[in-house]
């Protein structure tokens, strides 16, 4: 980096140059001020409450799946059997293979990537980096907006005939494309595909506006080597959506081309399902289905770590926080952040060892993909000696995080071992790779989003979450999720297939129902112990303990705006000094020192 | 990598809202820079339509000559016209650095008929092959054409819009010899969809 210059105001499409930082507030309308709103920091929480409500319709759905698993076709109880009034409270095959689809979907498009960026980056980017609101304001806005029919889509296939998509969240042709191969496949799948066409506008838009603002309008002083990590996360996340996504929207508007106007990509020649010959309902042939899985992959293994590359900085952030000690080993921690993501793009095979590849390809991918052992291991590493000789605050976003970290290791861990081609051929669609993929991406992800939400909590709201009920939130959750995922390596080893309505009708699998009743027993308990969270949520926006900028004495930059900042953010000139971890340092009484902080002595990282 | 402190005294001199006008970025206007991230998004897009050409037509064991199928003639100077066209929008924008608002106006307005001259003629094509009964669910040649010059042909448009915008802003006088941000931009997007159309009509009319 150059050093910092002044220069004339830089013409953006929105230029928020002509915002006042000083305290002048001209009032917005509520609905300029809370729906449409061109604020990061309401268009951030307008993504959270979006992203949790569908984590209760996704956790549902996953509720309803664990049912049938542990006590197939017999009656749903409660809120499930209202899912499925006309086959008497008991799911059909149909709508099992509908159920575990739109989970999938929901949870990836709808619950943690838009909670991950959508919520945490708009919240987070512009105060981190000391910037009064994203590069383009409306486009963001915009970004949010395109939310809406993407959601109306993903929910509208329920409601048409043969109801919601029903082809795995993958959509692997010919199941998804060819009509006659599923009922989901009758109009279902279109909505699926126009529902991630629509996500995918609304996630480029996001990284467009992240990246800007992240490159472009940083607090002075603020170079990238000061960032905190979560910021490094989320700019990482932002380019691999910049660079993946746009294939992806390539690969299903392909897809829907060969749904709607029948041409053919995807359609192998002399195709027949379930007695029905594509060729002779007008569609093109001559197609390829293992395209679509590449194409498909190629956006979604990067995917996997648009989901757990921000997690991975908030953790990093709120562990330095509570642990009182600067982040060990900064600038590995960025590249090797940098390091999975980049390996991310060229690790994709790994998910098609089984649909047939020329083995020596198939082996460039394995040793690709256990190389992401190295830059996550560096991670892990630098976790830990963090951790070491640190003096720990327990509170609940410190043990979120912990969460995050101990259990990413066992997925992580698993995910080196099925990399490998012979050992993936086995275990390829059993529940060892359900196991692994929640272990990462529920017990990583989502944990580290409840660490988030109750490590911002008080600069979001200006009040606290209540301790004591995060405790117990945190306590069960770690022990049902590890309840729930630990015995699916179980299962998964002893061959169980994922995807099955009832595995039982196989004899080889009638032993494993036993274990399978434990599971959807802890899932239960685990989706019912999340009303901690829910009661200490909405308690805590209304009643909670009001706290004033710097509850958790942070060093990083937010903490210096008023809690909620105001529209603008800072109230203040901002010049940032040092690094974000700037805990424990002797130049200072107090353990922590904040970024803006000019002391005496010029200080110098 | 300066790590050095940042010394407001030297780096920021005094000034209202620093935390606004202050840029931490490569000299480069925000727009500038989002659209270029905007245009990689384009070519990874483009790069996904145009590798599923290139995989489907390997690895299928005949492919039908382009040159029987297609009107190269009529389509070759279809790509003169947009490649012109650029040249046309690169007079513009050079009017716009001159302060010559009339430049603008006629560099752009013909910029603009270029682009819609191009769009008539594929349409043109289009429904010249539609009534051949050349749609895109006969075979998998059909298919690529259509959605590889479908969605260029989109594109234009959308750029023939925009185009379309930036004249009426320039008519307002909305371009000033130091402020022509608006229209650079609409450029570089217009020159991206010429550049994908050399590519395109090499790929899909030549070979």
């Amino acid at each position: 980096m150059s050093s910092p210059t002044t220069r004339e105001l830089p013409l953006g499409i929105d230029d928020p140059g002509t915002v006042h930082v000083t305290h002048e507030h001209h009032e917005l309308g509520f609905i300029r001020k809370y729906i449409f709103s061109t604020d990061h920091k309401v268009i951030g929480i307008q993504f959270m409450f979006t992203g949790l409500l569908f984590l209760v319709l996704g956790g549902l759905m996953a509720m309803a799946i664990r049912w049938q698993l542990a006590w197939p076709w017999t009656e749903m109880p409660a809120v499930l059997g209202f899912l499925f009034p006309e086959t008497g409270r008991v799911v059909s095959p149909e709508a099992y293979t509908m159920l575990f689809t739109m989970h999938g979907t929901i949870m990836i498009f709808f619950v943690i990537i838009p909670l991950l960026t959508g919520a945490y980056g708009n919240f987070l980017i512009p105060l981190q980096t000391g910037a009064p609101d994203m590069a383009f304001p409306k486009l963001n806005m915009l970004g949010y907006w395109f939310m809406v029919p993407a959601a109306f889509c993903a929910i509208a296939g329920f409601f048409t005939e043969g109801g919601a998509a029903a082809a795995g969240w993958t959509a692997y042709p010919p199941l998804s494309t060819i009509e006659s191969a599923a009922p989901g496949s009758l109009s279902g799948q279109t909505w699926w595909l126009l529902a991630l066409t629509f996500v995918g506008v609304s996630s480029m838009m996001g990284a467009v506006n992240y990246v800007t603002t992240i490159v472009k309008m940083r607090a002075p002083g603020m170079t990238l080597m000061r960032m905190p990590l979560s910021i490094w996360g989320l700019f990482i996340a932002a380019l691999l959506q910049l660079f993946a996504l746009p294939v992806l929207t390539a690969a299903s508007i392909m897809q829907l081309l060969d749904r709607t106007l029948h041409t053919g990509f995807f359609t192998p020649t002399n195709l027949i399902v379930n007695n029905v010959g594509a060729e002779t309902v007008g569609a093109a042939a001559g197609g390829q289905p293992l395209l679509w899985q590449h194409l498909f992959w190629f956006y979604s293994h990067p995917a996997v770590y648009i989901m757990v590359v921000p997690a991975m900085g908030f953790a990093s952030d709120i562990i330095a926080t509570h642990a009182r000690k600067p982040i060990f080993g900064y600038k590995p921690m960025v590249y090797s952040m940098a390091g999975i993501a980049g390996l991310g793009f060229i690790v994709w095979g790994h998910h098609m060892f089984t649909s047939g590849m020329n083995p020596m390809v198939g082996m460039t991918f394995m040793v690709s993909t256990i190389m992401i052992a190295l830059p996550s291991a560096v991670k892990v590493f630098n976790w830990l000696g963090t951790l070491w000789d640190s003096r720990i605050r327990f509170t609940t976003p410190m043990l979120f995080a912990l969460g995050f970290v101990s259990m990413f290791i066992i997925g992580g861990l698993s995910g080196i071992w099925m990399a490998s081609t012979p050992v993936d051929i086995y275990i390829h669609d059993t529940y060892i790779v359900v196991s692994h993929f929640h272990y990462v991406v529920f017990a990583g992800s989502v944990f580290a989003i409840f660490a988030a939400i109750y490590h911002w909590f008080p600069k979001m709201f200006g009040r606290v979450m209540n301790e004591t009920l995060g405790k117990f939130h945190f306590v069960g959750t770690f022990i049902f999720t590890n309840c729930v995922f630990y015995m699916m390596h179980q299962i998964g080893i002893a061959g169980l297939m994922r995807r099955t309505a009832d595995p039982y009708s196989y004899e080889t699998y009638q032993h494993l129902q036993p274990l399978n009743e434990v599971i959807s027993i802890s899932a239960f308990l685990l989706f019912a112990w999340q009303a901690f969270f829910v009661v200490n949520f909405f308690h805590s926006l209304f009643f909670g303990k009001r706290v004033g900028r710097n509850p958790w004495n942070a060093s990083s930059l937010e903490w210096d705006a008023p809690s909620p900042p105001g529209h603008g953010n800072f109230d203040k000139e901002l010049t940032v000094y040092r690094g974000p971890y700037e805990y424990g340092s002797p130049e200072v009484e107090e353990d922590f020192l904040p970024q803006t902080r000019k002391l005496e002595t010029k200080q110098t990282v | 990598m300066n790590v050095t402190a940042y010394d407001p005294a030297i780096d920021a001199p005094a000034h209202h809202h620093g935390i606004y006008d202050y840029d931490s970025g490569p000299p480069v206007e925000r727009g500038k820079f989002a659209i270029w991230l905007f245009l990689a998004t384009e070519i990874m897009f483009f790069t996904g339509l145009i590798g599923v050409y290139i995989v489907l037509r390997s690895g299928s064991a005949e492919w039908p000559d382009p040159m029987e199928r297609l009107a190269v003639d009529i389509t070759a100077l279809n790509t003169f016209i947009l490649i012109t066209s650029s040249w046309l929008m690169v007079r513009s924008l050079f009017s716009a650095q001159q302060g010559d608002q009339a430049g603008v106006l006629k560099w752009l307005g013909a910029t603009i008929i270029g682009g819609a001259i191009f769009v008539g003629i594929q349409v043109y094509e289009y429904m010249e092959l539609i009534d051949h009964g050349s749609l895109p669910n006969v075979d998998i040649f059909w298919s690529t054409f259509y959605a590889m010059t479908g969605f260029h042909g989109l594109h234009v448009v959308v750029g023939v819009l925009w185009l379309c915008a930036a004249w009426v802003k320039a008519a307002r006088g909305g371009y000033t010899a130091r402020n022509y941000l608006g229209l650079e931009l609409a450029g570089l997007y217009w020159h991206f969809v010429d550049l994908v159309w050399v590519l395109l009509f090499t790929i899909v009319y030549l070979f």
